[in-house]
């Protein structure tokens, strides 16, 4: 059987496996100490290489915004892409922890999106002279916020927490369409936000000497995401558990009291 | 290192990211703290989801 056939077969079987909470649990409590090791050294090398970094011949030390504005906007779009497939996973495959992914997922992309705007405004004014303009990838990553804000209010709002999830879903899926927009709004409008340095045709147009620490930064924030959401997944599911209790205990007291 | 001539700029952008990257995590780690203690309280007063039950 080719490898990549047995490759994959192995994956969805853990996919499979992991859908039990219990068993997430006791997965999740054993690497969570290795990740935030691991992310806190990461930080540390990237911090390092990032104060290291040269000036920018035309915007000087500026550019060291670029560490944390540039993983930030990943994220903040990487966190979106997860909950779209979260979603796939609650609508089509009921895959009983994907509406916890997604739940937890949310906060965090939010949290990232908002770094992103806020260093590219701190960015902005020094080198641009202004702190915000309506172009098409700024309007579309505060769109991305809003639409983040909008999942979180779904959540926290629902009555039902099964209903909360699917609105959610739907939301995450129909928001997905934004992704290639903000992607793409550097290509498809005139805009100030300068088009892509990194993921284009030619390869990337950014010096080693300031890219390594970049790539650096950026591993260092995704493993944060990483970390933090499966510690979020993790406090989601102790939440159910909590409310199931809550809920057969007052239904025990009913039951006494009737 | 010199900062240069917008170096507050730089200080406020790794500031507020610092502080939001410390809210989060300080978050989830306060979170999970209540929760368990929660769960801690409602198992000590006997209280087990099915599933417990079956397996232990």
């Amino acid at each position: 059987m080719p490898l990549a056939l047995l490759l994959t077969r192995r994956l969805v079987m853990a996919v499979i496996d992991l859908a039990n909470p219990t068993r997430f649990l006791a997965l999740v409590n054993r690497l969570l100490p290795w990740l935030w090791a691991a992310t806190a050294v990461l930080f540390v090398a990237g911090i390092y290489r990032a104060m290291g970094a040269p000036d920018d011949y035309q915007q000087g030390a500026t550019v060291k915004i670029m560490f944390l504005h540039v993983p930030s906007a990943w994220l903040g779009m990487f966190g979106w892409a997860l909950m779209s497939v979260a979603a796939l996973g609650t609508l089509v495959w009921r895959h009983p922890l994907a509406d916890v992914a997604g739940k937890a997922a949310a906060p965090l992309g939010a949290a990232f999106t908002f770094i992103c705007l806020i260093t590219g405004s701190l960015w902005g004014r020094p080198t641009w002279g202004t702190y915000w303009v309506w172009d098409a990838r700024l309007t579309s990553m505060l769109v991305l916020l809003l639409l983040y804000l909008g999942v979180l209010a779904l959540y926290w709002t629902a009555e039902d927490p099964g209903r909360g999830a699917r609105a959610a879903a739907i939301l995450s899926l129909v928001g997905a369409v934004n992704l290639p927009i903000i992607k793409f709004s550097v290509d498809w409008w005139n805009t100030l936000h300068q088009p892509e340095s990194i993921f284009r045709m030619g390869g990337p147009t950014i010096d080693p000497s300031i890219l390594t620490p970049l790539f650096i930064m950026t591993g260092a924030f995704t493993l944060l995401f990483v970390t933090l959401h499966l510690a979020v997944m993790r406090n989601e599911i102790l939440r159910r558990r909590v409310r199931t209790m809550q809920l057969m205990q007052a239904q025990a007291l009913a039951e006494a009291g009737a | 290192m010199s900062l240069g001539p917008h170096a507050d700029f730089i200080v406020a952008a790794y500031a507020v990211t610092l502080f939001v990257v410390a809210g989060l995590i300080a978050w989830v780690l306060l979170d999970y703290a209540a929760l368990r203690r929660v769960l801690g309280d409602l198992e000590a007063r006997g209280i087990t989801r099915r599933s417990r039950r079956t397996e232990g």
